[in-house]
């Protein structure tokens, strides 16, 4: 038992598993709406937009973290807005603006020249260098998006699922969508330096595929992809510890190990399913 | 009786483009009133207008305040594989006086009672992409009547559903009708919908025609709505639409010959 709980121990490993497991928490419960709505590339898009502006505004001299919560909303506000027009769609937009913001935060990088700053941190993650203070701030937009997701969970559930009809319904379409783009930043910018931008877009994208692997239901599928979100930022650190793996990979393939046993699960299922419930959209 | 809803000359648009020009309408209490017209023509877009999801640029729409409206969309626009069940579906237009996530029993009981009333009440629990057609199209009536409305708009509530379905759902429609709620529909099937309801609207961005299908479903009023001749033939006493193609002579005759061209002879 003494084995088991010696990286406890250690103020650093308590930071990292308590940073990871909201982290992961968040990731599961932001990325079901950015799945269902057929976003799964915003988080690597957004990732890398919040990460051009905020080396942008650091090389400028400003707020490295301000710089990137500004690109990040503007880029998603930008998106929302862009992917409205059908004639573009969401995954165009997606790549239009963050590899715009990505371009504007190198070309600043490559007219200033050099920087002080450890910038791998913010590419791959530095889990286990977080501090009290970044625990903080990744609990409270926790608090915030689980407090929002809350309060407006149907009216974020009917806006994901039928926009048209929820705007007819007297919804604020518009408002639900800059609710989203805001949480979504705030979760990237939290979450950077603690999974790194490539990690985070894996975060966002596999636990709510599981969640969707093992449910028809839209509220079950929110449950497991928060859980397993949960579960892969615990083991995830847990594991690297003793394998001595980077903190942000391990997360992602302890998620990728799950995204396995689920898609084989759910595969036997649908096999043992009688015909008439496998066959889609019936005319 | 007072106006549910009323347009005076009005227009909306998308963009730069006019989708709805000068329309003047106006919908009561027991209402039953089909929308045809050809694809593009701003059918959709009048039912969000009278939704209130669509504004006009120009003339205006009055509505009573106090009639709640219900919106059937079109079962074609729908993400069958979203993680959705019939309940959680029908649950969604319960958006008022709320905040907590899950619905109060209050409500789930609302929701049972209109499921039961349509014919659906054992498949709660169900994914929706799991129904047959017309069950499909009963979940989203379900959803729209949860709102209690006393106007009904449904975008092409037959369009993709065989002939069986279509009489089913059309039977559900005339009941809610008997019920006395107002009802505006889309439509493209002339023959199998909207000579058997009781007023129409033929719309190509602006009002063709409005009247009793037997008034306004004539050879001059449809090539107008839809730019191509159209036959009319009376059967029991109902207008009946025939597609006429031409014929393989007839279509040489109208074929202009360019100099130079060296297709169909004349």
């Amino acid at each position: 038992m003494d084995t088991l709980l010696e990286p406890f121990r250690y103020e650093f490993f308590r930071n990292a598993i308590a940073v990871a497991t909201l982290a992961g928490a968040l990731c599961g419960l932001m990325g079901v709406y950015v799945v269902l709505r057929g976003m799964s590339y915003i988080g690597h898009g957004l990732s890398h937009a919040i990460f051009g502006s905020a080396v942008a505004f650091y090389a400028l001299g400003m707020s490295f973290y301000v710089g990137g919560a500004i690109g990040g909303l503007v880029s998603a506000v930008l998106i929302l807005f862009i992917a409205r027009r059908r004639s573009i769609g969401a995954d165009a937009a997606i790549g239009v603006v963050t590899t715009g913001a990505f371009a504007i935060g190198i070309v600043i990088i490559s007219a200033i020249g050099s920087f002080t700053r450890n910038f791998e941190a913010a590419l791959f993650g530095d889990v286990l260098g977080v501090t009290t203070g970044d625990v903080g701030f990744v609990a409270a937009v926790a608090a915030a998006a689980g407090a929002m997701v809350f309060l407006r969970y149907r009216q974020l559930l009917f806006t994901t699922f039928d926009p048209e009809v929820a705007d007819v319904s007297g919804i604020s379409t518009a408002r639900m969508d800059m609710l989203l783009a805001v949480l979504l930043t705030a979760l990237i910018t939290v979450c950077m330096n603690v999974l790194g931008v490539t990690m985070i877009a894996a975060m966002l994208v596999i636990p709510p595929v599981v969640g969707r692997l093992l449910s028809d239901s839209f509220h079950r599928m929110l449950w497991i992809s928060v859980a397993v979100g949960t579960f892969c930022g615990f083991v995830g650190v847990y594991v690297s510890y003793y394998l001595n793996w980077a903190s942000g990979p391990a997360v992602v393939l302890t998620a990728a190990v799950l995204f396995v046993i689920a898609y084989a699960f759910s595969s036997v299922r649908r096999r043992s399913l009688p015909e008439a419930a496998l066959d889609a959209h019936v005319g | 009786m007072s106006d549910l809803v009323r347009f005076e000359k009005v227009t909306c648009r998308y963009g730069r483009e006019p989708v709805l020009i000068n329309v003047d309408l106006s919908l009561t209490e027991g209402d039953f009133l089909g929308v045809v017209g050809p694809s593009g023509s701003g059918k959709t877009t009048l039912l969000r207008a009278v939704a209130g999801a669509v504004r006009p640029i120009a003339g205006r729409i009055v509505r009573d305040p106090k009639a709640p409206v219900g919106y059937v969309p079109q079962v074609e626009t729908v993400n069958w594989y979203f993680p959705v069940t019939v309940r959680e579906a029908v649950l969604m237009s319960r958006i008022d006086g709320r905040v907590v996530p899950w619905a109060s029993k209050h409500d789930r009981r609302d929701a049972d009672e209109v499921l039961d009333r349509l014919g659906i009440g054992d498949l709660g629990t169900r994914h929706i992409r799991e129904l047959s057609g017309g069950q499909q199209q009963r979940v989203f009536i379900a959803r729209a009547m949860l709102r209690r409305p006393r106007l009904l708009l449904m975008d092409e509530p037959t369009s993709g559903v065989d002939v069986r379905t279509r009489h089913d759902v059309m039977h559900l429609i005339h009941e809610l009708h008997h019920e006395g709620m107002a009802i505006v529909l889309t439509t493209h099937d002339l023959n199998g919908i909207a000579a058997h309801l009781p007023k129409l609207v033929c719309l190509n961005r602006e009002v063709i025609a409005t009247g009793r299908p037997q008034d306004v479903i004539t050879p001059d009023v449809l090539e107008r709505t839809y730019g191509a001749p159209l036959e009319v033939l009376q059967h029991g006493g109902m207008p009946v639409v025939v597609e006429r193609y031409p014929e393989p002579e007839e279509e040489r005759k109208v074929v202009p010959l360019r100099e130079g061209h060296h297709g169909h002879p004349a």
